[in-house]
């Protein structure tokens, strides 16, 4: 193993995964429950994930890199039970948090859920705030929540210049390439996220030409791997998708929907769930429901945060960093 | 004579006026509007499969503290609503019988049936 060399304790996540990042016999799987907030990093293969109390003890050149973002999710701008009476100020709290980084990042993922209702005004908050974050370049990709009444529209005209069918899109950057997916349309009956023919299609035709050596980062909001089909939180097609992404070294699966960190790794690929900047959703299967926890008001900034990602050029791997709001 | 005619244009009046009494009763009861209740709780429909006769008028109200939808799964769909936040309702009256399935197309693990007989 390589990378720090710190002590194991309960809430510190460690996992040998082979330097090659590809050969994996079964699978590796790590869930960290945003109650605790974990801090993650991917290096030479070695995934390791940090209790968030211990950031302040972290070595701020662990988490420099040459390209560093922020994943925030699950805004729900709008919502104002008693899970969290206030997201503006949570989505507030996030921001501040995201500007108070040792490394600024240079842009901001969104992944989804942005409102509670697709109202214009909830956007328009959410904008607002945005606007505080020193990171200027925001990516979305929309929640089912964002999608309400319209299939997608509004979103489309607000977030989707530029971008493929019902708003997907890639670009790159420093030799990262990204890769936005929507999975939150024409849901059927009984089933799961889709991101149905057309932009499966376009995902194998975007990512033909790269180098196996580029680092793919896949974002979409609800989890495009199965953790807890029964309250509908995976993707149907895909394994479809990811059997595109095979012949990489290094992907990384960015998704939301589920507000709570989780992570796992399977073969050359590392999916990671972030926790929402809104309210807190129970464990799978932990409760009747997957509806808003209600937690003690003091407690509520400990279970919504906002992930910051590092890559480091000829690592080939991206550290991934939860923060609580705390 | 002239008397029992009398009567008997009496008794002819109460007869009619007995079967018109009875029509309209009738057309009355058909009229009462039957209606039944289906709550959305923790993201479910409760009852999940709910009977009714034909003419039942089915309100959905959502308790829950996320929005949900109720749409028909059948196309073209019989029934749509609109996002239902906390509290808010939908009604469809089901004039015909047969199997209405629907489902919640924000959360669609959540499925339910209305059997209109």
């Amino acid at each position: 193993m390589s990378g720090r060399t710190t002590k194991p304790t309960q809430d510190e996540l460690l996992h040998d995964h082979n330097h090659d990042g590809v050969d994996r016999r079964g699978f590796l799987k790590c869930m960290a429950w945003a109650g605790t907030g974990a801090f993650c990093v991917i290096r030479g293969g070695v995934l390791k994930s940090y209790a968030l109390s211990r950031l302040p003890e972290m070595d701020p050149k662990e988490m420099a890199g040459e390209l560093s973002f922020a994943q925030i999710s699950d805004s729900h701008m709008g919502f104002n039970k008693a899970a969290n009476p206030d997201v503006a100020a949570t989505l507030k709290a996030a921001v501040d948090k995201i500007n108070g980084l040792a490394v600024p990042p240079e842009f901001l993922l969104h992944t989804g859920d942005i409102s509670h209702l697709s109202k214009p005004e909830e956007f328009d908050t959410v904008d607002q705030i945005l606007k505080s974050a020193k990171p200027q370049d925001v990516f979305y990709v929309p929640g089912e929540h964002d999608v309400l009444n319209d299939d997608g529209k509004q979103f489309l005209e607000r977030y989707g210049k530029g971008s493929k069918g019902a708003g997907w899109y890639s670009f790159d950057k420093k030799g990262v390439h990204f890769v936005g997916l929507v999975n939150v349309l024409n849901l059927k009956a009984g089933g799961l996220g889709t991101l149905g023919h057309d932009q499966l299609e376009w995902l194998e035709d975007d990512v033909k030409h790269l180098k196996h050596s580029t680092p793919i980062v896949v974002f979409a909001h609800i989890p495009l791997w199965s953790v807890y089909p029964e309250w509908g939180w995976g993707t149907e097609d895909s394994a479809q998708a990811l059997s595109y992404l095979k012949k990489f070294g290094s992907v990384t699966v960015l998704n939301g929907h589920i507000h709570q960190t989780m992570q796992k790794i399977e073969g050359n690929v590392t999916f990671h769930t972030a926790a929402s900047t809104a309210f807190p959703q129970p464990q799978p299967g932990k409760a009747d429901s997957p509806g808003p926890m209600k937690v003690p008001a003091e407690q509520l900034k400990s279970v919504l945060g906002i992930t910051d990602v590092n890559y480091v050029r000829g690592k080939q791997a991206l550290g991934v960093v939860d923060s609580t709001l705390e | 004579m002239k008397r029992s005619a009398s009567v008997t244009a009496l008794i002819a009046v109460a007869v009619l006026g007995i079967a018109a009494l009875c029509v309209w009763s009738t057309s009355l009861a058909a009229a009462v509007p039957q209606t039944m209740e289906v709550k959305i709780d923790n993201f479910s429909f409760g009852p999940t499969d709910l009977t009714v006769s034909a003419g039942t008028t089915v309100t959905w109200t959502n308790r829950d503290d996320i929005p949900h939808t109720v749409v028909s799964t059948d196309e073209p769909k019989a029934f749509k609503s609109k996002v239902l936040d906390t509290d808010e309702k939908f009604s469809f009256t089901f004039t015909k019988p047969g199997t209405y399935a629907y489902f919640c197309s924000i959360h669609p693990k959540m499925t339910g049936k209305v059997i209109v007989q």
